[in-house]
């Protein structure tokens, strides 16, 4: 296994668009030609070398190549988009779009993420250690197809449009959440392990959403089926018992989605 | 000399001339099609060696929706159409975005990549002229020309209601000048003013709110006035209840209408020499006939209604029409017919917008998506292209997607290899849903079409169609000297390797504007000047001033003042009025 340590040097004050930075386009290069893969910034595309001391070859292919960004990197946008293989680590905080269409391969954020991280990914596994903003595996503006595959899993807090447009794959937040959670879900899984704020599931048409905190305003257009206890989905398991609704019915077409929402916490419903 | 070249030992296809793939040479002259190029003038053209290619006219779009109010809204609802569809700028070139609506720059380089060099927009509500003579100025590569939107009309529907021909043709003739625009379009005749009260028309006799005509009346006026006043096209036509089951029935007996008027041209321009008449005797241009054919009675029992249509075409002379296919994959659909988008609308729960353009007409936008999956839409691909192998004479079809409707005009090389392909009509149809093979003939349909008839569907037709065949879609001496010239070897040519025909399509060797190469192998070259078409009708003053007194006075219905509702000259690119003479 080969690593590539990239080591923050300056130079962020225009956010910098780093889609180039993936174990797809480190495989197979040195250390030099690493350093010379352009990205823009603002107006400008500049060498990777203008913002990272590249230390370390790329393996032989994107399996064996991992890449390690040693340092904050807020301002460095789409790192890891559309990787297919290997491993991202990101010592610090990552920008917008990390991860983003993502099909393969594993990146790990060990500060926060910003919004749009993971956004339409198709597979793999991204971690996020600390919180995210908006459109955490959402689909881009304008567009309802959103993460169709792939793990999503953040240690802390999200903000609003997780998982917008999700068609599958499971997103798995230990923190809390805002608004319109699973918006447009028509597949996959989202477990919010902390609270939701309002507008869960709103327009849903398939797909699963738990909720094991408090939700301050529940969405309208779902209809109470039954009780539950213990929820598990593959490896992934809900604890205590909980109250499964179906909707969105406040769309004019069929809906089939689902949405459980912890009993202890949500006594009004 | 700029725009001299010569074409050498190129596979000519000319229908208009009736030169079937015949090895020759075409001379250009400052931007003219010429007999020949004297010794010194070869010494400084430049000359391209077609040998192995195939040489067409370019290829000229009768039917497209590429600039304008309602273009704009699909560009502006849709940024997911935008952000993994983008080109860089060159030294020449525009960046540019968006898959099924590209901004105007994009929209020009990728027709000129095509080979295509004219390109009208179909459907302009006057209010919106200058809006979309602003879009079309900035289109790049392609000379244009738009349709005004008259089928709703205020102005006109009183003028039916009381049954004044006179000042009806005088309108028609002043709105065509005031917003410089080029034939009539007739949009769900009635239905669109209906829609304005929540309300459609579902038969041809059904009067509408308030103005009380039928859509039969108005297509009937409509066709009257299109002959009096001598426009170069037909009456364009997108009939009523389209996109519903059953609606097939209801487009023939709108086409019954104007069976019995004669097409009578009247322009004066100077014309190419053609051996076959260039001039068109239509009365009616039938559009995106696939979505006006739709059988069965609701979405269960859905089937092709296209040979109800087609039937009537073969039996008659006075129609001409364009297809409509459905290549699969995005599209967004815009058209000036709000209630047929309210109910897309509710079939899809897609975001939708809809407006109501005052005193004139109306539109929606929608995004869609064709999926094979899909039973309906794999019968919609199927119906596509029967329009088209269905009609005996390729001189009644052009092939069209109705940009962005079915598709975006960029897989027009697809609808190409479909139609010359039969073994790529099987192998997509194995993809389909069953219904495509269950719900259409398309199936039993053997029927290849070869490089001339493509030729006849991609540019002689339209451009006679329209009008434009004294300059368009053809090489006699005298036209434009706009060619195309596609890497396909006539005489090698296996249909059943449909993928090298597509590349090949899809990126002229040259495309050639004006006796410029502007294109060459997908890649832009040059940008020549462009030309915007309008019809310059002289009606008496007399009728014109009395005509003017009424729409002065209802002018009140509109948001906006009298003085500031023409299009003046500026707004276009190189304008370029063609004078037209009514019936004394």
């Amino acid at each position: 296994m080969a690593e590539v340590i990239l080591r923050p040097k300056g130079n962020f004050d225009i956010m910098v668009e780093a889609e180039v930075i993936t174990p797809d386009n480190f495989a197979g290069k040195s250390a030099k030609e690493i350093g010379e893969l352009f990205v823009w910034q603002g107006p400008k595309e500049l060498p990777l070398s203008h913002f990272f001391d590249v230390v370390g070859n790329g393996g032989n292919s994107p399996q064996e190549t991992t890449i390690i960004i040693d340092g904050e990197v807020p301002r460095v946008k789409r790192i890891g988009q559309q990787m297919t293989a290997g491993k991202i680590i990101i010592k610090g905080s990552a920008g917008m779009h990390v991860g983003s269409e993502m099909a393969g391969g594993e990146i790990v954020v060990e500060g926060d993420a910003d919004s749009w991280a993971g956004m339409e990914m198709k597979g793999g596994l991204l971690h996020i250690k600390g919180n995210t903003k908006d459109h955490l595996g959402c689909a881009y503006r304008g567009s309802w197809h959103g993460m169709t595959g792939g793990r999503i899993i953040v240690d802390g807090n999200a903000m609003s449009q997780v998982g917008g447009g999700i068609s599958g794959g499971e997103i798995i937040i230990n923190g809390n959440v805002e608004n319109f959670c699973g918006i447009r879900a028509n597949g996959g899984l989202i477990v919010v392990r902390g609270d939701a704020f309002r507008t869960v599931g709103a327009e849903m048409t398939n797909g699963t959403i738990v909720v094991c905190g408090h939700i301050s305003w529940f969405t309208p257009g779902f209809q109470y089926q039954t009780t539950e206890k213990d929820l598990k989905f593959g490896d992934i398991e809900c604890q205590g018992e909980f109250k499964k609704f179906s909707g969105d019915y406040a769309i004019p077409q069929k809906v089939k989605g689902i949405m459980y929402v912890s009993s202890k916490f949500n006594g009004g419903l | 000399m700029a725009g001299t070249i010569a074409i050498k030992n190129g596979y000519v296809f000319d229908p208009l001339n009736e030169i079937k793939g015949e090895r020759m040479d075409i001379f250009i002259r400052n931007g003219k099609v010429v007999k020949e190029l004297s010794a010194s003038e070869m010494d400084n053209a430049k000359v391209i060696d077609a040998t192995g290619m195939t040489v067409m006219a370019g290829g000229v779009d009768s039917h497209s929706h590429v600039a304008g109010a309602k273009v704009n809204s699909g560009r502006l609802m849709r940024p997911e159409d935008h952000y993994k569809c983008y080109i860089k700028k060159t030294p020449i070139t525009h960046s540019g975005s968006g898959y099924t609506v590209p901004t105007v720059y994009l929209g020009g380089y990728e027709y000129s990549k095509m080979g295509y060099t004219t390109v009208f927009e179909a459907a302009v509500p006057p209010l919106e002229a200058r809006h979309t003579h602003e879009e079309m100025r900035a289109t790049p590569m392609v000379d244009m020309g738009g349709y005004l939107v008259l089928g709703n009309n205020w102005f006109l529907m009183r003028y039916m209601k009381e049954g004044d021909f006179e000042k009806a043709a005088a309108y028609v003739a002043w709105m065509m000048k005031t917003h410089k625009t080029y034939g009539i379009k007739c949009v769900n005749p009635a239905g669109v003013e209906n829609w304005g009260w929540g309300e459609n028309v579902h038969s041809l006799d059904q009067a509408n709110i308030h103005f009380e005509v039928t859509p039969a009346d108005i297509i009937k006026n409509l066709a009257e006035i299109n002959e009096h006043l001598g426009f170069p096209m037909p009456l364009h036509l997108h009939a009523n209840n389209l996109g519903h089951p059953g609606c097939w029935e209801i487009t023939r007996d709108s086409l019954k209408i104007p069976s019995n008027i004669k097409g009578k041209p009247n322009v004066d321009v100077e014309w190419a020499e053609t051996k076959m008449n260039p001039k068109r005797h239509e009365s009616v241009y039938l559009t995106h006939c696939q979505f006006n054919a739709f059988g069965g009675t609701s979405w269960r029992d859905f089937e092709s209604g296209v040979k109800g249509i087609t039937d009537y075409v073969n039996s008659k002379d006075h129609v001409v029409m364009d297809s409509g296919c459905v290549p699969f994959g995005d599209a967004t659909v815009m058209t000036g017919d709000g209630p047929a988008i309210h109910d897309l609308y509710v079939l899809t729960g897609n975001k939708w917008s809809n407006t109501d353009v005052e005193c004139e007409c109306g539109s929606g936008v929608l995004p869609f998506r064709y999926l094979k999956s899909n039973p309906v839409h794999s019968v919609q691909w199927a119906m596509g292209l029967e329009v088209i192998l269905y009609v005996k004479d390729p001189w009644k079809s052009i092939m069209t997607t109705d940009s962005p409707n079915g598709g975006p005009f960029t897989k027009y090389p697809l609808i190409m290899a479909w139609l010359m392909s039969l073994k790529y009509r099987q192998d997509t149809m194995n993809e389909c849903h069953k219904w495509a093979q269950d719900r259409s003939g398309m199936g039993g349909e053997e029927r290849e079409m070869s490089l001339y008839d493509i030729a006849i569907l991609t540019r002689a037709n339209p451009a006679r169609t329209i009008g434009m065949a004294y300059r368009k879609g053809n090489l006699g001496v005298g036209a434009d000297g706009d060619v195309s010239i596609y890497n396909i070897d006539p005489t090698k040519l296996d249909v059943n390797e449909y993928e090298n025909l597509i590349r090949n399509l899809q990126n002229s060797e040259y495309t050639i504007k004006d006796g410029e190469i502007v294109a060459r192998q997908g890649e832009i070259v040059a940008i020549p000047e462009k030309r915007t078409y309008y019809s310059n009708i002289k009606v008496p003053d007399a009728d014109e001033k009395q005509m003017l007194e009424d729409v002065k006075e209802w002018f009140r219905y509109y948001t906006l003042g009298f003085s500031n509702y023409p299009t003046p000259e500026r707004y276009l690119a190189n304008p370029t009025p063609i004078t037209v003479n009514p019936l004394r």
